[in-house]
């Protein structure tokens, strides 16, 4: 018997690890032989830890499994058990999704190369072996994907100017910061499907002429750091990395770095600092990293997801991929549904889709049960999105209209419990905690909003255009997002919930 | 050999071991903080002699970082997700819970040598509140279940 328990963070934040020494005992003690497979997370959270079990007719799902539900599901021989959830893809949550660069995720071992492809892995590399570089880049081009980091730049444009850069040595840098919250599409792919991100950038080390890439991941995933520096180590060791990739004499190889902490160390170009060893201050552009890049040379800075959603690009084809999506926004996006929701997780599908359905159709609403309040999407610098704003779809240039932006795909939902008033003056208070300190309006102007935003709380509506004021300079005074994008929650959250910024609120509680 | 002379000869190995990488500094105070639980004051005027630094340089970014401390932590570090995921489920009263329970505000080390830490997303925002206890994570975690845990943790 085949039996599957993630061993992805979150799974195992809810104890799947108990679930798989349970499962191991109780096996043991039945002589049964059981065959334990640690894979990903499919992404339905709220039901991890989620076991699967290989029957006749595919994979059969249980959950969310308590350690102690393990001699139950062992007696009814995984059958009619209350927790039977039915083939795991049938689940209407996954079966609604579009599943490209997730597509491996939660079904592979994730540290098995044969099982990576069996599942289609490694053919968008070895097709791209036999394209020129130039060839490559227009693959990637036309297939119309933007950068999934938060800025959404043309993937293709940026591997093109570092094509074209003439240098000694170049890089390929894979931004693996997600310091978002509500996001956690990089680590669930990491973790679930390593090699993919592998496969990704030895295709951006093909198209550009890098032969050397980095992963600067967080610190605050270990997870992701071990089993990316075990798929490192693996891929070299079968000629997927080295000196000669799958045998074609062309050279790629990788290390995995570990952040230390610092948010803004995920700008891009803060990032290169910290890699190279020095404090992570945020550099003036230009020059572009894609001409002055990591220690000085031509440097591709992509996201986890715009890398790993390369290879599928190669193995289906470009077009394959430009026709799923909406306007510019082409392909599938892995929403990152988070918060207070009561189905919270991660859901690939092709962009479009409104924001009333991700949260109230797929999300299922409030976990807590009470009507939604507000969304805030695309992170701390992201806007907080009403019910009234439910019908903007989910694009780049639709989220842009609509004063806010989709960053890296995580929505985060409040029920009407929550004040608005009290994020928004967190808001300020983790741009202050988080500069990195070049900039006077984010550095200091982050400190004052934090005391106007008290004032006002504390009854002086008179602070309020002060506020708005401040938030006018952080928005033009600032060399980057941290200290320039803040000021969308907090005037979202001023706009959405006025009555959250009064004393009368403290009375009411 | 005296313990600081133990220190230094295992701080010198620490940056020889990492002195060839491209950018050493941060593998090189990661290793030296996984080994000491802190970066020794001793560490620095080392590391910048190695990499041809100024120990105002090394200090600068020591500092910078949230995660490398200049003092050690208690017996048990306890890191807690305020992010706004967190928040939006119950974040903010487990932190109150943590900080009564453990008699000391943030960054401070309090009852049975835990230290409190902020963090700032832990990647479990689907199924938050979300804490770290000595390395491990915890997701909706609520105060009676934090109770649990530390308890567990002899703390
Ligand atoms: C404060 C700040 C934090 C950021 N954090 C991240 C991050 O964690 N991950 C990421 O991929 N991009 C992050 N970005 C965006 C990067 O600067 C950059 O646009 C991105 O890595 C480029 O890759 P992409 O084109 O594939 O999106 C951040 C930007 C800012 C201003
Ligand atoms: S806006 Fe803030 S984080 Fe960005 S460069 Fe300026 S001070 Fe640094
Ligand atoms: S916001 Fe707390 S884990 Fe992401």
């Amino acid at each position: 018997m085949r039996i599957y328990v993630p061993a992805d963070a979150a799974a195992r934040a809810l104890g799947a690890d108990a679930v798989a020494d349970a499962i191991t005992a109780e096996a043991e003690a039945r002589g049964l032989e059981v065959t334990l497979v640690r894979n990903g997370t499919r992404g339905m959270i709220w039901l991890e830890p989620l076991v699967e079990v290989e029957t006749d007719a595919g994979r059969t799902a249980f959950g969310p499994v308590a350690a102690s539900d393990v001699p139950g599901l062992f007696a009814s021989n995984f059958g009619d058990d209350a927790l039977a959830l039915g083939p795991v893809e049938a689940i209407p949550y996954f079966a609604r999704q579009t599943r490209l660069t997730f597509a491996r995720c939660g079904l592979t071992d994730p540290l098995s190369l044969a099982d990576y492809e069996a599942h289609g892995g490694l053919a968008g590399l070895r097709r791209a072996l036999g394209m020129s570089q130039a060839e490559i880049v227009t693959e990637v081009t036309q297939s119309g994907l933007r950068g999934r980091g938060g800025a959404g730049f043309p993937t293709g444009i940026k591997w093109d100017t570092v094509r074209k850069a003439e240098a000694d040595r170049k890089y390929i840098v894979c931004n693996a910061d997600e310091g978002d919250s509500g996001t956690f599409a990089d680590r669930m792919l990491m973790e679930g499907d390593p090699f993919c991100l592998i496969e990704g950038m030895a295709i951006a080390g093909l198209g550009t002429g890098a032969e050397k890439g980095f992963v600067y991941l967080r610190s605050e995933y270990p997870d992701a750091i071990r089993v990316m520096t075990a798929a490192v180590d693996i891929a070299r060791r079968a000629g997927l990395l080295g000196t000669d990739v799958l045998g074609s004499g062309r050279a790629f190889d990788m290390e995995i770095r570990v952040g230390a902490g610092a948010y803004v160390c995920g700008e891009e170009t803060s990032l290169l600092n910290s890699l190279e060893g020095k404090r992570g201050t945020v550099r003036a552009k230009p020059p572009l990293p894609a001409l002055e890049g990591a220690f000085g040379r031509p440097t591709v800075v992509n996201n986890v997801i715009s890398l790993a959603t390369v290879p599928v690009i190669f193995e289906k084809g470009a077009d394959y991929y430009r026709d799923f999506g909406l306007g510019r926004s082409r392909g599938t996006i892995p929403l990152q549904i988070a918060g207070n929701v009561r189905h919270g997780g991660l859901f690939e599908t092709a962009f479009g889709l409104p924001l009333g359905e991700i949260v109230d159709d797929i999300g299922g609403g409030t976990r807590s049960g009470r009507p939604v309040k507000a969304v805030q999407v695309g992170g701390p610098l992201g806007a907080y999105f009403g019910p009234n704003q439910f019908d903007t779809p989910f694009g780049y240039e639709e989220f842009d209209g609509q004063g806010g932006l989709i960053g890296h795909a995580g929505l985060v939902v409040f029920d009407d419990t929550a004040d608005l008033g009290a994020m928004a003056r967190f808001a300020m208070e983790f741009c202050a905690v988080e500069s990195c300190g070049k900039c006077t309006p984010c550095r200091i102007g982050a400190v004052r909003g934090v005391e106007t935003i008290d004032r006002i709380r504390q009854g002086d509506a008179a602070a309020i255009p002060l506020l708005e004021d401040l938030c006018e300079t952080m928005k033009d005074g600032s060399l980057c997002a941290l200290g320039g994008f803040t000021p969308y929650p907090v005037l979202s959250a001023l706009r959405l919930a006025p009555q959250d910024f009064t004393p009368a609120r403290e009375a009411a509680e | 050999m005296s313990d600081a002379s133990a220190d230094l000869t295992e701080i010198d190995r620490i940056i020889d071991g990492h002195r060839t990488l491209e950018g050493p500094m941060l593998p090189i105070l990661h290793a030296i903080q996984h080994a000491f639980g802190h970066i020794p004051e001793a560490a620095i005027a080392r590391i910048a002699h190695a990499l041809n630094l100024g120990r105002a340089e090394v200090h600068g970014v020591v500092s910078f970082y949230h995660d490398f401390r200049e003092t050690p932590a208690g017996t048990h570090t306890l890191r807690i997700c305020r992010a706004e995921a967190c928040q939006a489920q119950g974040g903010a009263a487990l932190e109150a819970a943590a900080q009564r329970r453990l008699a000391t505000g943030w960054h401070g080390t309090g009852t049975c040598g835990v230290t409190l830490e902020p963090v700032y997303c832990l990647g479990l925002c689907a199924c938050g509140p979300a804490v770290e206890l000595d390395g491990q994570l915890h997701g909706r975690v609520d105060a009676d279940r934090l109770e649990t845990l530390l308890k567990e943790a002899g703390a």
